[in-house]
């Protein structure tokens, strides 16, 4: 039977809003499943370990690059103006307020997100998740919540590394190569990057970056049909929607945040 | 509960069982009996919905109607907390084993002791060890899943589901896909874990041979119905033409050998294009 394009909107919107329903059902589950991590806090470090510490080097990495290319694209515009002493102050406030967060996001949704999203879908594929809940084991609280609140914890501190390593890699192209004052570079940091406006707003961002991507990635998992070709489309989905998820995010916190001045 | 259903000598009933996958019918009106201490054995065809009568007695799945009662609890009445506590006196072996692959054999078989119990360490060591003797793998402990043959797999599966020392054991198709060697280790382990741990077992399986040998009682499940039960004997030698297809494997008989299709002639001239009619 052929669909005609109002129907298969309708179809689709259903579909999502009933995917959205189930994923707050499974969210809801999952913290209440949360108090267990209290008592076993070994679950939650192991995976905080594969989870966080394993993606350090990717957004280091990345962090110095974004940083001196910062420093480089910023040094031309601001010499026009004679501004480069401020160079400084551009390079943090953009990391602090929106490249450290968001790149790390994406970042951290393709290196550690897609990889929850294949290990939880496998491990329903291989009928683990039914194997566990036949022993009077909950998925949910034994392999889900560990791996959904090390993500969260993680995203932050993450994204602080990346803000931090970003503006090392702006000083040295700005400082070190271009000739931009060292003294200025720092003291105009110190004097415009405001504590609450930017700093406290940036580990906010990190923070509920970290949970939307985090939420993607194990629910895809764990809602994904169970073959290999079910695993690998949610993988893709779980990199798309969490890409999608952060950048309307950012916009709307952004707005709330940066919005009246 | 009720007393009809539950007499002593029954661990699991299933009443008037109708279930649904999608729009297929699965279970149409199924009643089964499962005796303490026995060996009761399900057999049919591929995608008779055998592991799905597994999952229904586990709770994993709801039935459209009906009732299930595993030592007198309704399954599907149970609160959540209640379920899992039943569910810790079932072991189930799954086809495929089921083994967490990010652990050792040794941790697989300590995990739903170290869930569910506060044993201190030794304790553990001591019971993994006797559970892995028990089925003969107490050298493989340390190795992981992925180095295990599918038979060994299946072995350590089975240290894992009588590690809680459950009341009974689910089966999932034990024998398929083994070589005959570890065909007749699963086959005595079967038969002897059930005799000397006092379990109960349900096997699902659709390998005759192996399990007329085992079964105390067999139900023979078709077409969402039961076609045929009765001791290994009496279905070995029944009369009814699908039973006796079924039991000797043959390729037609009650059970056609095509798949309903219209006149063969008709669609070899059929002047359509591709497969479709």
């Amino acid at each position: 039977m052929m669909e005609n394009p109002f129907q298969r909107l309708g179809r689709f919107t259903l579909e999502a809003m009933q995917k959205l329903g189930r994923a707050n059902f499974f969210m809801a589950h999952v913290l209440l499943g949360s108090v267990d991590l209290l008592l076993r806090p070994r679950l939650l470090i192991s995976q905080m370990f594969f989870v966080g510490v394993m993606s350090v080097l990717i957004v280091a990495v990345s962090g110095l690059f974004v940083g001196m290319v910062l420093g480089l694209q910023g040094y031309n515009v601001l010499s026009d103006f004679g501004a480069e002493q401020t160079l400084g102050v551009m390079v943090a406030a953009s990391l602090v307020r929106e490249l450290g967060p968001v790149v790390t996001a994406l970042l951290f949704s393709g290196r550690a997100g897609s990889a929850l999203t294949a290990e939880i879908g496998l491990m329903k594929t291989t009928e683990q998740l039914a194997g566990m809940e036949m022993m009077a084991v909950d998925p949910l609280r034994r392999v889900v919540a560990p791996r959904f609140f090390a993500g969260v914890a993680s995203m932050p501190l993450l994204a602080a590394l990346f803000s931090m390593v970003g503006v090392m890699g702006g000083y040295f192209v700005g400082v070190g190569l271009l000739g931009v004052d060292d003294g200025a570079f720092w003291s105009q940091m110190v004097a415009k990057i405001d504590f609450y406006d930017d700093i406290v707003n940036g580990v906010i961002k990190s923070a509920v970056f970290g949970v939307v991507v985090t939420w993607i990635a194990v629910y895809e998992g764990y809602d994904a049909v169970p073959t290999a070709e079910g695993v690998s489309r949610a993988t893709t989905r779980s990199v798309v929607y969490s890409a999608f998820a952060v950048l309307g995010w950012d916009f709307v916190l952004t707005a709330m945040m940066f919005g009246d001045h | 509960m009720t007393v009809s259903l539950s007499d002593d000598q029954v661990l699991v009933a299933i009443r008037d069982l109708v279930f649904f996958h999608g729009e297929r019918k699965i279970f149409d009106g199924v009643d089964l009996r499962f005796q303490k201490g026995k060996v009761t054995a399900i057999m049919g065809p591929s995608g008779t919905g055998k592991t799905t009568l597994l999952k229904l007695i586990g709770g994993q799945l709801r039935p459209h109607r009906g009732r299930i009662l595993v030592d007198g609890c309704d399954v599907h009445r149970l609160r959540a907390t209640e379920l899992y506590e039943l569910r810790k006196r079932m072991g189930m072996l799954f086809q495929s084993g089921a083994l967490l692959t990010d652990l050792s054999v040794f941790e697989n078989v300590a995990f739903p002791l170290r869930e569910h119990t506060r044993l201190p360490e030794p304790v553990i060591r001591k019971l993994v060890l006797m559970k892995l003797h028990a089925v003969g793998l107490r050298g493989a402990r340390d190795l992981m899943p992925s180095q295990l043959s599918g038979g060994m797999a299946r072995r350590v599966a089975l240290a894992r589901a009588i590690a809680l020392d459950p009341m009974m054991i689910l089966y999932d198709e034990p024998f398929t896909g083994q070589d005959p060697i570890s065909m007749g280790v699963l086959v005595k382990l079967i038969r002897d874990l059930n005799r000397e741990l006092g379990l109960t077992s349900i096997v699902v399986s659709h390998d005759v041979k192996e399990t007329l040998t085992i079964a105390d009682y067999v139900y023979l499940i078709s077409g969402g119905k039961v076609v045929g039960e009765g001791t290994p004997e009496t279905i070995a030698h029944s009369d009814s033409p699908w039973i006796r297809q079924f039991v000797h494997g043959d390729a037609d008989g009650p059970v056609p050998f095509h798949y309903p299709a219209p006149d063969y002639r008709a669609d070899l001239m059929a002047a359509g294009l591709g497969g479709s009619r």
